[in-house]
């Protein structure tokens, strides 16, 4: 990274490392720049080390090696109070002796801001959440879709320009939280804030962010678009992790132009996209998405498959069947007008193309 | 409500607007069928409870009521003394005793010496106004041979028969239920006409030391809170092995013998022990001045503080133990320095731990008695000492009970007050 580009970048870390024991590495040199604007969301199972970051930006931890920098100013012995970031927390974290109201003024007052400007302030952010009549309650007295407006309103309210939040869908039922996926998104548009967000669930990265940094062993193992993400993921961990994949494991035979050749262990042989696989010899792991697979023997890849479950699904078909040796192999077969119907224990053709199918580190 | 016309049949099943009670399928009113369902699981619910609500009975409820009617019965004199007893009913406390009166006293002196209970009488009457035991002891030797005018007779034996404080003092013992043994426990006197009367400053005890024990349990309450708020918060912040080692150094008073304890902070705090060898070597004091810390008030508010610590760390550590350190967090990213978010956010949340830990500490201290005994000396005795003294020394048990039953009210009037003003349910103790 040139210094030039952490200085433009809003939130930027720089070979930042972190280790709680000395031991072990929970963070390894991550490098990551948010400019202004951004909703960055971080992914990762539990124990990647998404959540480390958050706090180290936040100021909860201290990074072991490396600078995190905030507008091109290092913050790493920046007090969390300082550093005026608003965040929310996986519970909330309202503060139950207070209403919703004293809650809301808190980091106001602490900002020493004059009572009335405190108590428009309060109104104006509770409108946003459209909590407007709810200023008297305490946090115990809402549900958990309320709090949760309450703890993002608390975040919004000292007017952070970058905001943090911590699984904050987590405790919701899924119903809930898709309709605040969508609101928090629609706030982020419309106040034009910064958003670094952590997750573990992919559909919630996937829906809200401008850019997603999926995480696994302290590594940033793939950082981009959503739709990049899964479509074109860049290795094994990232294809498994985001979305539904079929791994296929061979050895290359032939490299041409874009493209290798694969011996799979199941005695097939498969086309498929170079993305990140080593040389003629090496193992390597094809994945293809199981709602590019088709049902014809006309693709460039094509072989047999024998259907073992069928699930209707409404929508779709699951249909898990066995391909060259594999039979956890799942096809989804859209439920259109005059799709296929398949039996359990049928003998059938799939087929997929080159560009769908990539070639990914063992 | 009307209820919906295609489901008639439910509704003639549940509907009690207009049929009367809710019934069963077999046509037994719903609540007694309930009653009858629930009725073997509350059996055996209350079958659980019923030995500890005996041993409460036995133990707790019932010692507590006679000693709340100790502290107003009394009838030492009124079953040893019946003739005078009756006698003494009509009188006013203020008029000259009269012959019929010396009468029934002689005939009850001769059947008190009889049954040789007039030693028992004559200390009961003695309580009231002192000095008059040996009067009684002596009359009733002499009772046998005296013939009327028993006035005369007995004014003969000792001219203060004729006293009429005596009489008083007579009257008030031959009560059954009196009030003198409450006013004796307020420092006042009980007189036999039925009025109070303050006794003079120099024979005040007691109030004053209820405010001095008040004020102890407060001190104790107040110093146990200063050191066990830290230490607290450290069990709870600190990592699990950390702090369970802590927790093993809270606790060992509790597992340490009270007389260990004791001796411990004699050699600490006497004049030649310990700590007051380092203030002399420390240049803090000199040889001659040294503090004297122990066998006083001093060492009665150290060595209970001590020892009531545990009582208000446990409720504090747990309270603070349920306290997401997301608070304090949230506080920060809030904007709130260590000190806000400290004040603001955290003690806040730890108050009903406070609550819980200053009312166990307080109460407790109130009633103490083995530590003030041992390390008080004169100064640090506080009202549980008196009240023992009673029971074992001076053997007046109705001036211990009525000490007791005020001590008691004095409890519970600081329960009731703590209630009105942080609410009992928002008391936690782990």
């Amino acid at each position: 990274m040139s210094q030039k580009s952490l200085q433009d970048a809003f939130v930027a870390f720089d070979h930042v490392q972190k280790s709680y024991d000395g031991e072990i590495l929970v963070v390894k040199d991550l490098n990551l720049q948010i400019s202004k604007g951004e909703f960055v969301t971080m992914l990762g199972p539990s124990g990647s080390g998404k959540t480390t970051c958050l706090m180290m930006l936040a100021g909860f931890e201290v990074a072991t090696h490396g600078d995190i920098l905030l507008k091109g100013q290092p913050i790493n012995n920046t007090p969390p109070h300082k550093r005026g970031i608003g965040m929310v927390f996986q519970n909330y974290a309202l503060f139950p002796h207070m209403t919703v109201g004293e809650n809301l003024s808190f980091p106001l007052e602490v900002r020493k801001i004059g009572k009335s400007e405190r108590e428009e302030k309060v109104r104006l952010v509770l409108d946003m959440v459209q909590m407007g009549d709810f200023a008297y309650r305490r946090p115990a007295q809402l549900s958990g879709g309320q709090q949760q407006r309450i703890a993002l309103a608390r975040a919004l309210v000292f007017d952070a320009e970058l905001v943090l939040m911590d699984e904050p869908l987590g405790a919701l039922d899924k119903q809930l939280r898709e309709r605040m996926q969508y609101e928090i998104k629609h706030l982020h548009e419309q106040l034009g804030i910064t958003v670094v967000y952590v997750t573990h669930d992919q559909s919630e990265a996937l829906t809200m962010s401008d850019r997603v940094a999926v995480f696994d062993d302290g590594v940033i193992q793939q950082l981009a678009k959503p739709d990049d993400l899964y479509e074109r993921p860049e290795n094994a961990f990232v294809a498994q992790f985001i979305g539904e994949n079929n791994k296929l494991e061979g050895i290359i035979r032939a490299q041409e132009g874009d493209n290798v050749i694969v011996d799979l262990d199941g005695g097939m042989t498969a086309r498929a996209l170079a993305v990140n696989c080593g040389a003629v010899g090496d193992r390597t792991m094809l994945s293809v998405r199981p709602e590019r697979v088709a049902l014809t023997g006309d693709g460039s890849n094509s072989t047999d498959a024998l259907v073992q479950e069928l699930i209707y699904l409404g929508d779709h078909i699951r249909c898990r069947m066995t391909v060259s040796g594999h039979n956890d192999f799942i096809v989804k077969v859209p439920n259109a007008s005059g799709h296929k119907h398949l039996v359990v224990g049928e003998n059938t053709k799939v087929s997929w193309q080159t560009e769908d199918c990539r070639a990914l580190d063992a | 409500m009307v209820p919906p016309v295609h489901f008639t049949e439910r509704v003639t099943m549940t509907d009690s607007t207009d049929a009367g009670p809710v019934l069963a399928a077999d046509g037994t009113p719903l609540k007694k069928k309930l009653a009858q369902a629930l009725f073997v699981s509350r059996a055996r619910a209350f079958g659980l409870v019923l030995p500890l609500l005996a041993f409460i009975l036995v133990s707790f409820i019932i010692p507590i009521l006679s000693l709340m009617v100790q502290g107003v019965k009394n009838d030492t004199y009124s079953a040893n003394m019946p003739a005078s007893t009756e006698i003494m009913k009509g009188w006013d406390g203020i008029s000259e005793p009269t012959e019929k009166m010396f009468a029934a006293l002689v005939l009850d002196l001769i059947k008190a010496r009889e049954e040789k209970s007039i030693g028992r009488v004559a200390t009961r009457v003695n309580r009231e106004v002192s000095g008059t035991r040996s009067m009684f002891t002596k009359a009733a030797r002499k009772a046998g041979k005296l013939e009327a005018p028993f006035m005369a007779a007995m004014l003969n034996i000792d001219e203060d028969w004729g006293n009429i404080e005596v009489w008083g003092a007579m009257k008030v013992s031959s009560q059954t239920y009196s009030a003198a043994f409450y006013a004796a426990a307020v420092d006042a006197d009980y007189n036999a006409d039925g009025s109070f009367e303050r006794l003079d400053e120099k024979d005040r005890i007691y109030v004053y030391l209820f405010i001095k024990t008040l004020l102890v349990s407060l001190a104790v309450t107040l110093a146990c809170l200063a050191l066990g708020y830290p230490v607290a918060w450290l069990l709870a912040s600190l990592p699990m092995r950390t702090s369970n080692l802590l927790m093993i150094l809270v606790l060992l008073p509790f597992w340490t013998s009270l007389l260990v304890r004791t001796t411990a902070w004699i050699a600490m705090l006497q004049s030649h022990g310990v700590l007051n060898n380092v203030f002399v070597w420390l240049g803090i004091t000199t040889d001659e001045t040294r503090f004297s810390l122990i066998y006083n008030m001093t060492g009665t508010i150290i060595a209970m503080t001590h020892i009531l610590l545990p009582f208000m760390i446990l409720p504090l550590y747990s309270v603070m133990k349920g306290i997401s350190p997301a608070y304090l967090r949230a506080a920060k990213s809030l904007g709130a320095t260590n000190w806000t978010a400290f004040w603001r956010v955290y003690f806040p949340a730890t108050i009903p731990g406070i609550g819980a830990g200053g009312l166990l500490v307080f109460i407790l201290a109130i009633g103490y008695y083995i530590t003030p005994a041992l390390v008080g000396g004169q100064d640090g005795q506080l009202i549980s000492n008196f009240i023992a003294y009673h029971m074992q020394k001076s053997l007046n048990w109705s001036l211990a009970a009525a000490l007791g039953g005020i001590l008691l009210v004095i409890v519970l009037a600081i329960y009731w007050l703590y209630d009105k003003v942080v609410g009992i349910d928002n008391m936690k103790m782990g």
